[in-house]
C-alpha cells in the first residue's frame, strides 16, 4: 500500500518585547540566575492581575499581516485550565475561539515548486516556568524550578495539516523563521527554545483515504531535528501500518541523540483544557486604523527583497536568495551598494559586492561564528577597500589578506596596506628590473618558453610576484615578459 | 464619650480640632478589641504594633496639617485583601502563614489617606459563604445575639463595625458579601459598580462579579471611604477610566422627585413577614420624603441564583488552581509523589465548601457541558443586566430587603448548601449586573437587625448615598448599638 504523509506544525515563538506578557518584568534573563526576573504577577500569587502587553498585541498582529491572515475586529483572552506546577496559575492566559489573526497563508518552495500553506490562527500566550529534575546523591529525585519564562509573551501559530513531507515541514518551519526574524518580533533562537513548534503527523491510504491515528511529535531543537523527527516518525508509523500494529493517538518526544521518538503520554489522558473568557482582561477591539498602521510598519520581506535585487541589482537569483537570508545582511548589502555607487550603479559592478559579500565575508563570519551586525568590517571599510581594487592600488589577491586583516582588526583598510606594504606595484620603472633579474636567473625555462612551451610563462610570472611579494600588478608583469621574450 | 463609638466624620473633627489623637482613638479601639472580640471571634489577626506605629505618624501629620479625612482612623481589612508584611489567610488553612510582599491596591490607597490598621477580619473561606461559619478558623458570632450568624462573607468586618472594634472596615462583596452581613449587624454596606474599586490584591473567588467596598457606622463615612478607594488601577484592567467625583457631594438629605421601583420579585416567598412589613415602612418614609414609589418586575432576577451558582464557581475553579503547595501557603510534604503533594495539599488545604464549589465549576466548565451551563448561564447574565438597564430608564433606584430574613442560628444552614445560597437571594442579581448596592439599617424584628438594600445604575452611586442618607437622617437605627 502506498501512504500519504499528512502534517501541521503549531508554531510557538517568545516575542521579542521588553517586559512580558502580563507584567513588567524584564524579558532579557537568559544569562541570568534563575528566579531574577520574577514578581507577584508572573509567580501567580493570591490577588494578582494581568494586563496586556501592548506590544506583544501588535508584533502577534503584525505577524498575522505578514501571513496573509485577516485581523479580526474583536478578540479576547480566555483561561486554559490544566494542573501543572510548572503553570503558576493553574491556567495560561492564552486565546481560545477569538484569536488575533485567523486564515492567513505562506509560501514555501520545494523541488522548484512553489506551495501554499494555510495558517489557520495565530494568537497571543504566556509561556510557563522551567523544571529542572535533578537526583541527589542518595538516589532520590527532586524538581527546581526557573520563573524566569513564565509569563513570557509567547505566539502560536497554527498551520492547517496540508504539509506532506518531513522536508515541507523543515521549509516551512525555516520560512515562519525567516519572517519573524525579518519582523524583528522574535529571536529565532531554537537551542534557547524561543522558537519551536510541535508536530501532528500522519499516515492516509493514497488509494481509499483511510485515516491512521496522529501522534504529537515534540521537543525538536533545531531545523534538521524536525526534519529528521518527522522523517523517522513517518517511517515509523508506515512500519507499525505494514506489519499489521495498531497506531495510538500520542504525544512522541524525538531524541536528537538516539534519533529516535518516545511516548511521552497517551491522549486517552487528553486535558480537558475547560477554556472559559479571562474576566480579568476586558475583550480587545483591533480597529482597522490600528491594523492598517501596524500593516504600514511592516519592514519589506525576504521574498520581496529577493525579487528586488534581482532587478535593481542585476544579481541572479541564487545569489539574491543567500543575500537576503537575513534582513541585517541584506541591509549591510545595500548600503555598501549605496555608498559605493549611489544610485547610478554600472553594469555588474553590484555583483561585484554580492561576490565579496557572499565569499569572504560570510567565509569570516561563518569561521568566527558571528553575525553580520557584529562584523567589524564597516560597510565604508567594505567600500574604501573595493575602490582600492579598482584603481589599481591593491591587488584581488591581496585584498584578500587586508579583508581578514579588516575583519580581525577593524583598522581602515588603507593603514592596513600602508603597515604592512602591500600596495601594488603597477610602475614599469619598479618592475622591469625585477623582471630582467628573473630572465637571467632562469636561462632554462627561458629556453623551455621559446621552445614552445607557454606555460613556462606562469613560471617566469610567479618570480616576479614572489619577490614584490605578492605587490607586483600581474598583468603589467606579463606584458613586460611578452615584450622581452619576443 | 466613648472613643470607639466614633464614626470616622466624627473621630476626624476631634483629631482636626486636635481634642483627641490617633493614638488615643486606636488605644481605645485596641481596649474595645481586647475586651469584645472573643466575645464576637471577628478578628484573625490584631496588628498591634502597627497600629500603634501608624497612630503616631497620623498624629504627626495633624500637627503638620496636611490630613485627609481618613488620617489617622483606625480600620480593619477583611482578610482576602493582601496587606503587605500582614498575613493575608483567607480564612483558608491554605494560607494560614501567607505573608504578602504587596499591598492590595484598596488597602494601598486607605494607607496613602493616613488609616491605621488595626486587623483583619474573619470570613468564609476565599469568601464562599454567607455566615462566616465557613472560616477554617473559627466562625464569627453576631453581636446583637452571639447564637446567631453575622452573616458572610464578610461577617467578621461587619461584626467589627458593629461590635466598635474599629471605626470602619473594608469588606468584598462577590454576591452580596458586604451587604448581607451589613444588614444582618445593623450597619452601612456598600458596594460599588464592578470597574469602580480596584481588585488588584484582592484574593480572587469570581473575578467577574466581586468589588471591594466600605463597611462602615453610617452612610457619610461609606462616602468618605468610598472616595478614598475608588479610581481607575492601571494594575487592574476591569477598573473604568472615569472620574471619580467627590461622594460626600451626594449627602443631601433630599430625595424629593427621585423614582423608586419596588420590585416584586425580591419580596421572595418564604420572606419572613417582620422583615417584609420593616422594607415596606422604610420605603413609606422614603415616600414621605418625596420620592415616588412604584411597584415594579424584574422576571429574570428569578434566574440570578442558578446563573450566580454556574459562573462564581466556575471562575473560582480556576482562581484557586494556583494553590498547590509548590510556592507558597500549605503545602503537603509527605507525598509520594509531585502529584500525590499537589492533590493532598489541595485535599488538606481547602475546607468543604471551598472543594464544592471547585467541583461545581470544574462540572460547569467540562467539555460536552460547557454550552449548557457556563455560556448558558453568560447569556442569562445578559439578559439580567438588559433588564436591569430597561428598569433604570424608569426608575432612579430600587428598592428591597438585603435578606429574606433576619441573621439566622449558627449551624442552621450548614447541612443544608441551598437554603443557605438562598440567604444571597435578594443580593446576588446585583452582582450579575455589575451595578451598584448599599445596605443600611432599616430597623429590627424582634431584636434582630433588617437591611435595606437599594440599588442604581452603573456609576451611580451617587444616588445611592443620596437616597441612604436621607433615609438615614430621619431614623436612628445605625445609632443603636448591639447588647454586648
Amino acid at each position: 500500500m502506498k501512504y500519504d504523509t499528512v502534517i501541521g506544525l503549531e508554531v510557538h515563538s517568545q516575542l521579542l518585547t521588553k517586559s512580558k506578557m502580563y507584567c513588567r518584568c524584564s524579558t532579557d534573563y537568559v544569562n541570568d540566575p534563575p528566579n531574577t526576573h520574577v514578581c507577584p504577577v508572573c509567580l501567580g500569587m493570591p490577588g494578582v492581575l494581568p494586563t496586556i502587553n501592548q506590544q506583544a498585541v501588535e508584533y502577534t498582529i503584525m505577524t498575522g499581516l505578514a501571513l496573509n491572515c485577516t485581523i479580526p475586529t474583536f478578540t479576547k483572552f480566555d483561561r486554559k485550565n490544566y494542573p501543572y506546577p510548572d503553570l503558576m496559575k493553574g491556567y495560561q492566559i492564552s486565546q481560545y475561539d477569538l484569536p488575533f489573526c485567523i486564515d492567513g497563508w505562506v509560501e514555501i518552495e520545494i523541488n522548484g515548486n512553489k506551495k501554499k500553506c494555510e495558517i489557520t490562527r495565530v494568537h497571543l500566550e504566556e509561556d510557563v516556568a522551567k523544571l529542572v529534575h535533578r537526583t541527589d546523591s542518595s538516589g532520590e529525585t527532586y524538581s527546581l524550578m526557573d520563573v524566569n519564562r513564565a509569563g513570557m509573551p509567547l505566539m502560536e501559530i497554527v498551520g492547517e495539516p496540508d504539509l506532506s513531507s518531513p522536508e515541507e515541514a523543515r521549509l516551512y518551519m525555516m520560512k515562519l523563521h525567516g519572517i519573524l526574524r525579518y519582523l524583528g518580533v522574535s529571536t529565532g533562537n531554537m537551542e534557547e527554545g524561543s522558537f519551536r513548534c510541535d508536530a501532528n503527523i500522519s499516515q492516509r491510504s493514497a488509494e481509499d483515504g483511510t485515516t491512521f491515528p496522529k501522534v504529537e511529535v515534540k521537543n525538536m531543537n533545531s531545523f534538521k531535528a524536525v526534519y529528521s523527527a518527522l522523517k523517522y516518525e513517518e517511517e515509523r508509523q508506515r512500519e507499525v501500518i505494514e506489519s499489521g500494529g495498531q497506531l495510538v493517538q500520542e504525544t512522541r518526544g524525538w531524541l536528537d541523540d538516539e534519533g529516535i521518538t518516545v511516548s511521552q503520554r497517551s491522549k486517552e489522558y487528553a486535558h480537558d483544557y475547560r477554556y472559559f473568557p479571562e474576566p480579568d482582561l476586558p475583550p480587545l477591539t483591533i480597529s482597522s486604523e490600528r491594523a492598517e498602521a501596524i500593516r504600514a510598519s511592516i519592514p519589506e520581506l525576504a521574498d520581496a527583497k529577493k525579487d528586488r535585487f534581482m532587478v535593481k541589482y542585476s544579481l541572479t537569483e541564487y545569489d539574491a536568495e543567500l543575500l537576503v537570508n537575513s534582513r541585517e545582511f541584506a541591509d549591510y548589502y545595500e548600503s555598501c551598494v549605496e555608498l559605493a555607487f549611489g544610485e547610478q550603479i554600472a553594469e555588474g559592478r553590484a555583483k561585484v559586492v554580492a561576490n565579496w559579500m557572499l565569499g569572504e565575508h560570510l567565509r569570516l563570519l561563518n569561521d568566527a561564528g558571528i553575525e553580520i551586525t557584529e562584523s567589524k568590517i564597516t560597510p565604508q571599510q567594505f567600500v574604501e577597500m573595493l575602490d582600492m581594487i579598482d584603481q589599481g592600488t591593491l591587488s584581488t589577491t591581496l585584498a584578500k589578506q587586508v579583508f581578514e586583516e579588516v575583519f580581525t582588526t577593524g583598522k581602515k583598510p588603507a593603514t592596513i596596506v600602508e603597515e604592512k606594504g602591500l600596495k601594488q606595484i603597477s610602475g614599469t620603472d619598479e618592475i622591469e628590473p625585477i623582471v630582467d633579474q628573473v630572465l637571467q636567473e632562469n636561462p632554462k625555462v627561458v629556453a623551455e618558453f621559446k621552445g614552445g612551451k607557454e606555460k613556462a610563462l606562469q613560471f617566469l610570472v610567479g618570480q616576479v610576484m614572489k619577490k614584490t611579494r605578492g605587490q607586483a600588478k600581474p598583468d603589467l608583469v606579463n606584458k613586460l615578459f611578452k615584450e622581452k621574450l619576443q | 464619650m466613648n472613643l470607639h463609638e466614633l464614626t470616622i466624620h466624627e473621630a476626624h473633627d476631634l483629631l482636626k480640632k486636635r481634642e483627641i489623637s490617633s493614638v488615643e482613638l486606636t488605644t481605645a479601639i485596641l481596649d474595645r478589641i481586647g475586651q469584645i472580640d472573643e466575645k464576637v471571634d471577628a478578628l484573625l489577626t490584631v496588628t498591634d504594633e502597627l497600629a500603634m506605629v501608624q497612630a503616631q505618624k497620623a498624629d504627626e501629620l495633624f500637627k503638620t496639617g496636611e490630613v485627609t479625612p481618613l488620617t489617622g482612623i483606625p480600620a480593619i481589612i477583611k482578610d482576602n485583601m493582601c496587606t503587605r508584611g500582614t498575613r493575608t489567610t483567607c480564612s483558608s488553612k491554605m494560607l494560614e502563614n501567607f505573608v504578602p510582599p504587596y499591598n492590595a491596591t484598596a488597602v494601598e490607597k486607605l494607607k496613602l489617606q493616613g488609616i491605621v490598621m488595626m486587623g483583619k477580619s474573619n470570613m468564609d473561606e476565599f469568601g464562599m459563604g454567607s455566615s462566616t461559619e465557613n472560616s477554617a478558623f473559627y466562625p464569627t458570632r453576631n453581636p446583637w445575639d452571639r447564637d446567631r450568624v453575622p452573616g458572610g462573607s464578610s461577617g467578621g468586618s461587619a461584626v467589627s463595625v458593629a461590635s466598635d472594634e474599629t471605626i470602619f472596615a473594608l469588606g468584598s462583596d462577590t454576591g452580596g458579601s458586604i451587604r448581607q452581613p451589613s444588614g444582618f449587624c445593623s450597619v452601612v454596606g456598600l458596594k460599588p459598580t464592578y470597574g469602580r474599586v480596584s481588585r488588584f490584591g484582592l484574593v480572587a473567588f469570581a473575578s467577574s462579579l466581586e468589588q471591594i467596598g466600605p463597611i462602615t457606622k453610617d452612610v457619610t463615612d461609606a462616602a468618605l471611604v468610598l472616595n478614598a478607594i475608588a479610581g481607575h488601577d492601571e494594575k487592574d484592567s476591569t477598573t473604568v477610566p472615569h472620574p471619580v467625583p467627590d461622594y460626600t457631594q451626594s449627602l443631601i438629605p433630599d430625595v424629593k422627585g427621585l423614582r423608586l421601583g419596588i420590585p416584586r420579585e425580591y419580596f421572595v416567598e418564604g420572606m419572613e413577614e417582620g422583615v417584609k412589613q420593616t422594607i415596606e415602612t422604610a420605603i413609606s418614609k422614603l415616600e414621605e420624603l418625596g420620592a415616588t414609589v412604584e411597584e415594579t418586575s424584574l422576571p429574570s432576577s428569578k434566574y440570578a441564583l442558578s446563573v450566580y451558582y454556574i459562573i462564581a464557581p466556575s471562575e473560582a475553579s480556576a482562581n484557586l488552581a494556583r494553590y498547590n503547595g509548590v510556592k507558597y501557603g500549605f503545602s503537603f510534604q509527605e507525598a509520594d509523589s509531585m502529584w500525590d503533594a499537589m492533590e493532598k495539599t489541595r485535599q488538606y488545604g481547602f475546607g468543604p465548601e471551598v472543594k464544592r464549589r471547585i467541583m461545581l465549576g470544574t462540572y460547569a466548565l467540562s467539555a460536552g457541558y460547557y454550552d449548557a451551563y457556563y455560556l448558558k448561564a453568560q447569556k442569562v447574565r445578559t439578559l439580567i443586566r438588559q433588564e436591569f438597564d430597561q428598569t433604570f430608564e424608569k426608575f432612579d433606584a430600587l428598592i428591597t430587603p438585603t435578606s429574606p430574613t433576619v441573621p439566622f442560628k449558627i449551624g442552621e444552614k450548614m447541612e443544608d448548601p441551598m437554603q443557605m445560597y438562598l440567604a444571597d437571594v435578594c443580593t446576588l442579581p446585583i452582582n450579575i449586573a455589575g451595578i451598584p448596592g448599599i445596605c443600611v439599617p432599616a430597623g429590627f424584628v424582634d431584636g434582630l437587625p433588617v437591611g435595606m438594600q437599594i440599588l442604581a445604575k452603573s456609576f451611580a452611586e451617587e444616588t445611592l448615598l443620596r437616597i441612604a442618607y436621607a433615609y438615614e437622617q430621619t431614623t436612628d437605627w445605625h445609632k443603636q448599638n448591639p447588647p454586648i
